[in-house]
């Protein structure tokens, strides 16, 4: 099942309805997008046939119960995986025919991944952490620790920068790792329930700084399953047995 | 991502799990110091028995009577026989049958118990002739060496080692005890009274035993007195001193042959054995280097446990790692860069290792020559060779668990909890 028309973000430019003062441009583009695992003997359609665009600056949330395809979807859209058919443009580029290599360049250069259990190293500064995908940019030293310094500063946690993370609580270690998506200046910041491991209180810390980031011109896709996050979102993409089944604005 | 951050980060994944990665150091660092001490010790045996038969004397020759047959037909060893005599060393001291040899001295000899008032000591009695000084490369350092004169005479006189004469005087020359020099002094040798008449000058110990530890006496006097075999010009060895280094074979060739004319014995035959020093040095040097081919091969044997323990520990170590390798991965880590980071941490624990074994067996080579009393040679080149092996065995033990690693898929690798 597909819904084009509901898809195209709330101001599709081809309709010519009401459009944006400046026209944003397609940041995600997925067309027929299929995923087929191998099991065994038995195939698994863990997507089947996916349209989504996403406009720049666009906040959106991918719901459906477990097992519907979303985190399938949320690997492909973070390019940690490349569909089996279908095409998948990011920023214009298209990403479902690239190797290993360059897909962790892509992933360095233009994603910004936020995890439900932070995957922030133990061993690591929240500094040092943050520093991590500059590290893989080939970012120099000085540079770096400025830039790392800037986006601990930007999630309120200037004060926090030589903490472990077992010296931080759940909602300033999901702060840290929101502060390592933003360092890159990435086109996407991907959230893969970013309030999975969140009290109440933390959620709606992290969730004001999604709030933000938004309010800043930041494209956002959050992966839920909880209705009050996916509320925050402009948009909301509800997924049943791998297809969209419903979308809403 | 640049070297230096490399070799940081695998420093810092070290450093987290220290204990481990001490102990996986701990099998390099034993291994490295285990061959580096054991071929130490085999090249510092060996330039010890080359130095060793090189103090034997230059040019030197060794007849040795042959194997003696029984009457059962019983073959005996090597000495066994006694088949030399002055008489061979008469004709090969003549300078018209065997122009390149230049001094000849048979020597006869045995172990004895040598008293001096209550000093009680056993040596080694030598019966020779004046000539041993020179082909045996010795000096007296103090009295005289006995003459030809003395040996014609069968004069009771003596000449000690430095460890015999402080073993019955408590001093070895110069005085000492109220001044009283051996020389001069009585000693009894296997129950004959002779006069020292001189001390040798120390020569130290030698593969052969301590060269300072004799009782040299005329040949004559030696065959009357306390030969035990029945022929008294019968000598155990000739030593024959060739005239130069390059005329030694032109002298091996005269030796063999006058001696071969002397018996009336044929090569086939031949009832004594001729051997060079080279020969000498170059047994004993076959000897020394399989002894340390085989230690240092079980040696090795540890080094490579030791780099099995580096595979063993990364392999637990990128199993461990998998969700750290999934985020390096999709923070925008290549597999290139995640494999060289497992390298760089695999080479530094080798690396580490051997830097820490290369220090113990320098330590090793410094302290154990005074416990076990043999040299330990550690070349610049050995100490060289230990680092590369080092880090060769940590990146050779690195490559399969780096590559584990680079080819983790990010999805997998993020998805394990």
């Amino acid at each position: 099942m597909t819904l084009p028309e509901a898809i195209f973000g709330d101001q599709p430019a081809y309709q010519g309805v009401a459009p944006d003062p400046e026209p944003r441009e397609v940041l995600l583009d997925l067309r027929g997008v299929r995923k087929t695992y191998q099991s065994g003997s038995l195939q698994v359609d863990a997507v089947r046939g996916i349209d989504l665009q996403v406009l720049a600056g666009d906040y959106v949330a991918i719901m459906g119960p477990s097992g519907s395809g979303k985190s399938t979807l949320m690997h492909i859209i973070g390019c940690l995986d490349v569909p089996t058919a279908g095409s998948y443009r990011l920023a214009g580029v298209d990403v479902a025919g690239m190797g290993e290599q360059e897909l962790a360049h892509v992933r360095n250069q233009r994603i910004g991944f936020v995890f439900q259990s932070f995957n922030l190293l133990p061993g690591l500064t929240a500094q040092r952490n943050v520093e991590l995908p500059l590290v893989y940019a080939g970012v120099s030293g000085p540079e770096r620790r400025a830039r790392a310094r800037a986006a601990l500063d930007r999630v309120g946690l200037a004060d926090r920068v030589d903490h472990r993370p077992n010296e931080l609580s759940g909602g300033q270690q999901q702060r840290v790792s929101v502060a390592r998506a933003l360092v890159t200046e990435p086109d996407l910041i991907l959230a893969d329930e970013p309030t999975g491991n969140l009290d109440s209180a933390s959620t709606a810390e992290v969730l004001a700084l999604f709030g933000d980031l938004h309010d800043q011109g930041r494209t956002i896709v959050i992966i839920t399953h909880e209705h009050d996050v996916a509320d925050q979102a402009r948009r909301v993409v509800v997924m049943r047995d791998g297809a969209i089944s419903e979308v809403r604005v | 991502m640049s070297w230096l951050e490399t070799v940081r980060t695998a420093y810092g994944a070290l450093r987290t799990r220290r204990m481990r990665s001490l102990l996986t150091v701990l099998g390099i660092l034993i291994g490295i110091a285990a061959v580096m001490l054991t071929v130490g010790l085999g090249q510092g045996a060996q330039s010890k028995v080359t130095d060793q038969i090189n103090k034997l004397g230059s040019n030197l020759l060794i007849v040795t009577p042959g194997s003696a047959t029984s009457s059962a037909g019983v073959r005996g060893g090597r000495g066994t026989a006694t088949t030399l005599t002055m008489d061979d060393a008469a004709v090969l001291a003549d300078p018209v049958a065997a122009p390149d040899i230049a001094r000849v001295a048979p020597t006869s000899q045995s172990s004895l118990s040598v008293l001096a008032g209550t000093a009680n000591w056993t040596t080694t009695a030598v019966g020779t002739t004046p000539e041993w000084v020179q082909v045996r490369a010795r000096s007296v350092s103090e009295g005289r060496f006995f003459t030809a004169a003395e040996v014609a005479a069968e004069s009771p006189v003596v000449v000690l080692g430095q460890t015999t004469a402080t073993q019955l005087f408590g001093v070895s020359s110069g005085g000492g005890l109220g001044g009283r020099s051996p020389v001069g002094q009585l000693v009894t040798l296997g129950g004959q009274n002779l006069t020292v008449i001189g001390l040798l000058t120390a020569e130290g110990s030698t593969a052969g035993g301590d060269q300072d530890d004799l009782a040299v006496l005329p040949q004559s006097t030696y065959a009357s007195r306390l030969s035990t075999t029945a022929n008294p010009r019968a000598v155990s060895t000739i030593y024959i001193e060739g005239r130069d280094q390059a005329s030694l074979s032109a002298a091996y060739q005269q030796t063999t042959k006058i001696l071969l004319a002397a018996h009336g014995v044929t090569a086939a035959t031949m009832d004594f054995s001729v051997s060079s020093q080279q020969a000498i040095v170059e047994s004993a040097t076959t000897i020394t280097r399989v002894l340390t081919v085989l230690l240092a091969g079980i040696a090795a044997i540890s080094l490579l446990v030791g780099g099995i323990g580096v595979m063993n520990i990364m392999l637990v170590s990128v199993t461990e790692r998998v969700r750290e390798i999934g985020l390096r991965k999709a923070l925008g880590a290549t597999p290139s860069v995640i494999l060289r980071q497992f390298l760089v941490e695999a080479s530094m624990l080798g690396l580490v290792g051997g830097v820490a074994g290369l220090a113990l067996g320098l330590l090793g080579a410094a302290v154990l020559p005074g416990w076990i009393g043999q040299p330990v040679t550690i070349s610049p080149l050995a100490a060289g060779a230990a680092l590369g092996v080092s880090l060769a065995i940590g990146i050779g033990a690195g490559v399969y668990p780096a590559s584990r690693a680079a080819r983790l898929a990010p999805i997998e690798a993020l998805r394990s909890e």
